[in-house]
């Protein structure tokens, strides 16, 4: 056991607090748990994003060649499982949040550590079940699970694969009840609602929509079970059910699910553009309630994917024009942060870099959204490769930018080591031109009338598809850049200051890495948020 | 414009134009967004970038900037909101007189039958410069009908009808995709639309192996299924007359109203408690199992011919008269 030994490299931290994997497994630290969800999260985007480039190699031909039909399904229903359910819902929020949260507020750990532990072991519990799903048959069904496609006519393993989604949610419903709880009850003196960073206002935002939406989608599950195994008539018109009413359910809870999975990327990016532009933010206000309304508007416009499935045209009326108000406070967000810019004084650091590549794919997977809620062009568009591009745009566009860049923005401080910058600079940009050359291919195919989840199709759609199927390899290797230099960086990195890019915030006046309660004493806010104002910047903040 | 540009979809439907101007309207409204955040982005980037002797100039916000960039892209909004809105209901709205196509999918085919009788698998053949309607509804899972070329989809949806409709412009053969993923060969649920000349299609027509028009069939059905021992062509059944009952609303027995659709007609006849007419006892057994959707679409077909203007008329006795195809030419649209 590492001693007290101030101030050597080698203080004591959450990391050589104790050692032992009893002290992984068991423990109740939030940063602790952080890097557990760390190492699982991203053990399941590997076999997702594995799952990906199968896909986009069996598109290389028009002919059905690489896998069996069947295969090709599983493959694209796995992908989107695997990736919404065990990447995109937890990784902000279990990866970052779970380390930052309570650090950010000023305080020694979420209100109900245990419940947080427990929330790991359910997610692993959750992975296990699909794991063991996935390598003993798969579901083919597409992760949207339409019913009475799920109920009554496939063999695959719905059940299994629906109770690791089920058990899953309620990893996400304990974590979002901690943040809520904690952002409500442990703020650090002088912390008001004003002072919080807007990656508190964001995770608040996204934990109320965990709390609320997350039992919608199991109580679904349990009733496609309960369809499937008891023949009960719900969804399935043979026995006197709606299929219609299948869609409803899962969409109520699939839609906000979308901003569970944007809203914390959102709030990275708030932290990393103040800081590299050396600036308070644009608006902070407008930012932090734009975040707010997006989790209430998003729970009114679920019924904009169903616009051809045979719904009133009235309530698509109604449902298109909720859809163009929620496109409102995304634009505040876009806008304000383009503003942060203004006069400021920009350095080009990693994150930084990630964080401009979200704000270009994330604008185009907002705007290419305003066509997708137009009624008529919709009919044309949905359930076509214009949608897949679009939602890989706000997804991956959005989501994995915003989280890499917050990766980079806190290695510092998880890890007490600097990643290689230059190399850190590389992977960014891999990671943008593989993007584009990946997705942008598919709005055009889309239009041309390609459908999604199509195992063969028309030879007049290949040439846009090799080229997207050249972007994920590109893309690929922009994804394992950062692994690799992270994993190096924990031997070889450059021992990180307590602050290195001289950031406002709670998290920088703490040790990096922090010890195990975050502060030696707990801390008294009497400063706005992003008071750049007065922290003077680094001379030369990176190393060129 | 962009009729034979590459990468840009054919267009064959009287839709499709609508659709395209709306979508070429939002590529400049969205491209002009794009151009101006991305040039805001990068020259401030530039200009502003840290440099020895520049420090940032701190400003906390401005209200009047946040209105509008507020309200101007919400004014935006609700302008495409409504283009697109117009262009839905010209999409949903079938107009009166379209020749009917009925429709059963199942994984993995589209079965196709015309009133005529002509019955095709993946196949549609259909005149240019008519108003089809596809009356629609799948045997197993959900399948949706899609034609690029038409810019026109709608989900197929077991245990009831969908319909849509479309004017071709072109003739030409077009792909029919399924759009809603349906099981293993989802990609191979795949056919063509072939639109031909009106002269063409009559002769395409008179070539078939039709075994008697839609009506005629669901005739048979309704006198070998007993339906006329209640149904009487007078007011003296224990059901009621279904003459002219077609397209007009329905008093039911609980009060509501509702109007004598493709969807009410099936439904009364799988479940026919559901919307009893007012003045009848529910004593009507269900047909559940009993009828295929190919028979049942000539049930529907046949129930519909009894409210056409020719077999309306004389009291109760139906025209037992096929609308032969010469009727297609009579009603030029």
């Amino acid at each position: 056991m590492a001693t007290v030994a101030y101030p050597s490299p080698e203080r004591q931290n959450y990391l050589n607090q104790e050692y032992g994997i009893k002290s992984w497994l068991l423990t109740t630290d939030h940063k602790r748990i952080a890097l557990l969800y760390l190492l699982s999260i991203t053990f399941f985007f590997f076999i997702g994003g594995f799952f990906a480039l199968l896909i986009r190699l069996e598109l290389l031909t028009p002919a059905g060649d690489l896998v069996q039909a069947d295969t090709y399904n599983k493959l694209f229903t796995m992908h989107g499982l695997v990736m919404v359910f065990f990447f995109l819902i937890p990784v902000v929020p279990a990866v970052l949040g779970n380390f930052l949260v309570p650090i950010m507020i000023g305080t020694k750990d979420l209100a109900f550590p245990r419940i947080n532990l427990l929330s790991w072991y359910l997610y692993i519990a959750a992975g296990a079940l699909m794991m063991h799903c996935m390598l003993t048959g798969g579901v083919d069904t597409g992760w949207t699970f339409y019913a009475p496609f799920s109920t009554a006519f496939t063999n695959t393993k719905i059940v299994e694969a629906g109770l690791a989604a089920f058990i899953a949610g309620f990893s996400s419903i304990f974590t979002g009840l901690n943040f809520i709880v904690t952002i409500h009850r442990m703020r650090a003196p002088g912390m008001t609602w004003t002072r919080m960073p807007l990656f508190i206002w964001a995770h608040y935002a996204t934990s109320i929509i965990q709390v609320l939406g997350t039992p919608v989608i199991a109580i679904t599950i349990v009733l496609v079970a309960a369809e499937r195994l008891l023949h009960l008539g719900i969804f399935d018109p043979k026995l006197g059910g709606d299929p219609l009413l299948f869609q409803h359910l899962f969409w109520f809870y699939s839609h906000p699910a979308v901003y569970i999975m944007i809203l914390p990327s959102m709030g990275v990016v708030s932290e990393i553009i103040p800081c590299f532009a050396r600036k308070r933010i644009f608006g902070y206000t407008f930012v932090a309630l734009s975040s707010v309304a997006i989790a209430v508007f998003g729970f009114l416009v679920w019924a904009h994917h169903m616009f051809v499935a045979g719904m009133s045209v009235y309530a698509a009326l109604i449902f298109s024009m909720l859809s163009y108000l929620v496109a409102v406070p995304s634009a505040i967000k876009v806008f304000n942060w383009t503003a942060t810019l203004y006069k400021g004084s920009i350095s080009y650091t990693t994150p930084m870099l990630y964080a401009f590549g979200f704000l270009g794919l994330f604008t185009m997977g907002g705007l290419t959204g305003l066509f997708l809620a137009a009624l008529g062009i919709d009919v044309h568009v949905t359930d076509t490769y214009f949608v897949v591009a679009h939602f890989h745009y706000i997804m991956v566009g959005g989501v994995l930018m915003g989280y890499l860049g917050g990766m980079h923005f806190w290695w510092p401080k998880i890890s007490g080591r600097m990643y290689p910058e230059g190399w850190g600079r590389l992977a960014a940009l891999i990671v943008f031109i593989g993007f584009n050359l990946t997705f942008f291919p598919q709005f055009i195919l889309g239009y041309m009338g390609m459908p999604r989840r199509y195992w063969q199709y028309p030879p007049e759609f290949q040439v846009l598809n090799v080229l997207s199927t050249a972007g994920s390899t590109v893309l690929a290797v922009g994804y394992l850049l950062p692994m690799v230099y992270f994993l190096w960086s924990m031997r070889y990195g450059k021992i990180a200051e307590d602050n290195p890019w001289a950031a406002a915030g709670l998290e920088w006046m703490t040790t990096s890495p922090p010890p195990t309660y975050n502060f030696e004493e707990t801390p008294v806010v009497d400063f706005e948020a992003y008071d750049y104002e007065n922290i003077k910047a680094k001379e030369a903040p990176v190393a060129r | 414009m962009f009729a034979n540009a590459p990468l840009w979809p054919e267009r064959a439907s009287t839709i499709a134009g609508n659709v395209d101007a709306l979508y070429i309207f939002l590529l400049v409204v969205t491209g002009m967004m794009c151009l101006l955040i991305f040039t805001c982005i990068l020259v401030f980037a530039a200009r502003f970038r840290a440099r020895p002797g520049h420090e940032a100039e701190q400003n906390e916000g401005s209200i009047p900037l946040e209105i509008t960039w507020s309200a101007i892209p919400f004014v935006v909004f609700m302008f495409i909101f409504v283009w697109g809105a117009v262009i839905f209901f010209k999409e949903r709205t079938p107009p009166r007189g379209s020749m009917e196509v009925y429709t059963v999918a199942k994984q993995w085919m589209w079965k196709f039958e015309h009133v005529e009788g002509q019955r095709e698998i993946n196949e549609l053949h259909v005149p240019v410069g008519r108003d089809v309607k596809m009356i629609m509804t799948s045997q197993d899972v959900i399948h949706s009908f899609y034609v690029p070329a038409f810019r026109i989809k709608q989900d197929v949806v077991p245990g009831r009808y969908a319909t849509a409709w479309f004017h071709a412009t072109k003739a030409g053969t077009y792909h029919l995709f399924c759009a809603e993923y349906c099981g293993t060969m989802h990609s191979g649920m795949v056919g063509d639309v072939v639109v031909m000349e009106p002269a063409q299609y009559e002769a395409w027509l008179g070539g078939g192996t039709a075994t008697g028009s839609l009506v005629t069939t669901g005739q048979g059905m309704f006198q070998s299924l007993g339906c006329p021992t209640c149904h009487r062509f007078d007011t003296q059944g224990r059901g009621p007359n279904l003459t002219g009952v077609f397209g007009k609303p329905v008093l039911l027995e609980d009060g509501r109203t509702v109007v004598a659709d493709e969807n009410y007609i099936r439904e009364s006849i799988l479940v026919p408690s559901a919307k009893v007419v007012s003045g009848f006892k529910p004593i009507m057994p269900t047909f559940q199992g009993l009828v295929t959707e190919e028979q049942m679409n000539a049930l529907v077909a046949y129930v519909k011919s009894l409210s056409q203007p020719q077999s309306g008329g004389a009291a109760g006795t139906p025209n037992l008269k096929p609308p032969t195809s010469q009727q297609s030419t009579e009603n030029p649209r």
